[in-house]
């Protein structure tokens, strides 16, 4: 007798990943469970006679739940019928504390259904002088096959594919509590009730299934550490430097790798330009396609690198010591301790940070997380600030040692973060949840980092990011790329007649005619018609249709608006110093001799640069994670309502 | 007033009396804070919220309006 279907439940802490990871290794991919926002993942065990589905279900504390989500392991459980209801459990326990994980264990043996109980981590309790007693466990539940293991190390592990395929079934069922059905114990005081019954039970269990070498001693030592990560000055210290650290990750380490992918994707571009007959087809290979999954590749450094140091973060038990001391502070803004990590992150690029909301349990903190997160100003709007800062702000020094310049970036900066929190402020009143937030999170002790748990977690991460998001992010590229390729009729080719054609041979007479020949197919393309159209609801922000045309553009990705200034201006994108582009947008003028770029408009743009949705890929990766387009279609609307209320705002009182 | 863990210093060795109804008592059981647990409070965050305690073994961390929840002697 062989199981197809078996599932791992445990208490979070209890390294029950470890243990899926040792028993699937890289076979494992995510899914849905249907109705909630917490992803499945599923892993293949390989057997003689096919492969074992295992699901590895969230880390609970009881069946019961407390929240939508947490609702996932109760249906699973309780319902015979559901498609993933699993033929025989395997219960990942914390053998150092017996007491609280045997609750869970008794729950679902209680269930009757074929259970396998894995004491993790034997070798600390065994230290802690406590001894399993096998034998008389086996009495009290015959037919569960009890497996130590130390998961980290891959100890046991062989034990426990060996006893899967064999096959277990409870023999000689006697409940724990008796009369016990899920379905009556929904109700929250017949739960209370029941899992006190529980307790005494296994208060009861314990003294005759562990062995006590020395007396029980349940004192904890508070770790030294413990005592500096947790300091007043100390702690947020500590915090500081590793959120510098984690930036210094991003903004520095991830360029090589992302320039090396820039270069990659426009040398395919060319090649295919090159090798291909010129005609529709090849450009949207070359300027569609390629571009597109260049711009959904070019974030995987970011994610891998965020992940990797978040993994390293999350593994040896410092990450819960950060939302110990960040939970206060957060707490009334609607937000909450674990909310500081993705928040943050999100000023290196919002798409990691996004993902990293998964920890936070409360749906209604949870969401508001990934609502506020790309209000801070991430890594893709530098090079539109650097180009605005440049236009419009003097380089002068204030206040005795201020750099003006600087000041304003950093105003920038800081605009986005002030935003996040009073918008999360608004949508804690606005959000309904019958959740009541709770933190009661466990502090783990301090370990040495899993890299197998580290590495699988990142990769799984990168795929949910290229399979899942990617496919929007495609999508989306390609209709951004045929608005902007394609016009009316024969618009794009009679303007582009009007062009003469020089008569000569030099090289930057040809460039400065090709440059023309992109700008004009630019304006006359569907993108530069809307840009036009939609001039009279931009001038009252200060924005002339070429802006317009690039406030468009740049929701490809934001610092696209530089690259598409530079096609308008009929400038040759230089990527870097922006000279020839400044020099053209400084000579700009409306129509009755005004400059365009006066400083209320450059400030009016930085604005709507904090706040604007421009950021496809955000989106594709906000629907990922809430599982509905309601979301992204509400962030888009709220910061577009944002960012052009805030632009009228500076720009009348700089007029 | 009932004396809960939100008045226990630090270090203070007490037991877990009885559950003030709320919509997280179930959760606040299932961690283990059942009636006659002994619990100590370990540490405290830097605004004296949340707090770190422990709970029959391990560490969990409560916020002050949970604590209150739990009366003890």
């Amino acid at each position: 007798m062989s199981f197809q279907k078996i599932a791992l439940i445990g208490n979070p802490n209890t390294g029950k990943t470890s243990v899926f990871n040792r028993l699937t290794g890289l076979n494992q991919h995510v899914g849905n469970f249907p109705g909630v926002t917490v992803d499945k993942k599923i892993g293949k065990l390989k057997s003689e006679n096919g492969s074992i589905e295992i699901i590895d279900l969230p880390g609970t504390y009881s069946i019961y739940p407390h929240s939508n989500d947490e609702k996932v392991v109760f249906d699973v459980l309780n319902n015979a019928t559901h498609p993933d209801h699993p033929e025989a459990l395997l219960v990942v326990i914390d053998a150092s504390n017996l007491e609280r994980n045997l609750l869970l264990f008794t729950q679902v043996y209680d269930l009757n259904i074929p259970v396998m109980l894995i004491l993790n981590m034997s070798d600390v309790a065994y230290r802690a002088g406590r001894e399993f007693n096998h034998e008389a466990f086996q009495k009290r539940f015959p037919g569960v096959p009890v497996i130590e293991t130390n998961a980290r190390v891959g100890l046991g592990i062989d034990k426990i594919i060996a006893t899967i395929k064999n096959g277990f079934t409870i023999t000689d069922f006697r409940p724990v509590i008796e009369n016990y059905t899920l379905k009556l114990a929904i109700d929250p005081t017949s739960q209370s009730e029941e899992t006190a019954e529980r307790y005494k039970a296994i208060q009861a269990l314990i003294p005759a299934i562990v062995n006590f070498k020395t007396s029980a001693n349940k004192k904890i030592k508070v770790n030294r550490l413990d005592r500096i990560l947790v300091h007043p000055i100390w702690g947020y210290l500590i915090f500081t430097v590793m959120l510098l650290l984690l930036f210094q990750l991003i903004f520095s380490i991830a360029s090589y790798p992302m320039d090396l992918i820039d270069a990659v994707f426009s040398k395919l571009s060319d090649w295919f330009t090159d090798i291909l007959p010129a005609g529709i087809f090849t450009d949207l290979i070359s300027q569609g396609i390629i571009p597109g999954l260049g711009g959904v590749v070019i974030f995987i450094p970011q994610i891998a690198l965020l992940f990797l140091f978040l993994g390293i973060l999350e593994e040896t038990g410092y990450m819960a010591r950060v939302v110990f001391i960040m939970d206060k502070l957060m707490r009334p803004f609607g937000l909450n301790g674990k909310s500081v990590v993705p928040l943050l992150s999100s000023a290196a690029c919002a798409i990691p940070g996004i993902m990293a909301t998964r920890t936070i349990s409360s749906w209604k903190e949870r969401l508001i997380t990934i609502m506020v997160a790309p209000l801070m100003s991430c890594s893709a709007r530098i090079p539109v600030y650097t180009l605005l800062i440049g236009l419009v702000i003097p380089q002068q020094t204030v206040l005795g040692f201020f750099n003006l310049q600087g000041l304003v970036l950093f105003s920038l900066y800081a605009l986005g973060l002030v935003s996040a929190l009073l918008v999360s402020l608004v949508m804690k009143w606005i959000i309904q949840s019958k959740e009541t937030s709770v933190l009661m999170l466990e502090l783990p002790e301090f370990k040495a980092p899993r890299w197998g748990n580290v590495f699988i977690n990142l990769l799984e991460k990168i795929k949910v990011f290229v399979f899942d998001a990617g496919k929007v992010i495609l999508a989306v590229s390609i209709i951004l790329w045929a608005m902007a390729s394609f016009g009316p009729g024969d618009r794009i080719e009679m303007a582009v007649q009007q062009i003469e054609k020089p008569n000569t041979t030099n090289a930057d007479s040809l460039a400065i005619y090709e440059q023309q020949i992109s700008s004009i197919k630019l304006e006359n393309s569907y993108m530069g018609i809307i840009g036009k159209t939609i001039e009279p609801v931009i001038k009252p922000i200060g924005y002339d249709w070429k802006i317009g045309i690039s406030l468009l553009t740049s929701f490809a990705a934001r610092e696209v608006f530089v690259g598409s200034m530079a096609t308008i201006y009929s400038v040759h994108d230089d990527g870097d110093t922006n000279l020839g582009l400044l020099e053209k947008m400084r000579n700009e003028k409306w129509s009755d001799g005004k400059p365009v770029y006066s400083t209320a408009t450059g400030i009016s743009l930085m604005v709507f640069y904090v706040y604007a949705m421009q950021c496809m890929a955000t989106l594709a990766i906000v629907k990922r994670e809430t599982k509905s387009w309601k979301w992204p279609i509400i962030q888009v609307l709220y910061m577009g309502a944002l960012a052009y209320l805030a632009s009228f705002t500076v720009f009348h009182l700089f007029s | 007033m009932k004396k809960t863990l939100a008045d226990v210093s630090i270090g203070e060795l007490v037991k877990v009396n009885a559950l003030i109804p709320s919509p997280v008592s179930s959760k606040l059981l299932e961690m283990g804070l059942y009636i006659g647990q002994e619990v100590e409070i370990l540490f405290k965050a830097p605004f004296g919220d949340p707090i770190a305690v422990n709970v029959g073994g391990y560490v969990l961390s409560l916020r002050l309006n949970e604590a209150d929840l739990i009366v003890v002697e």
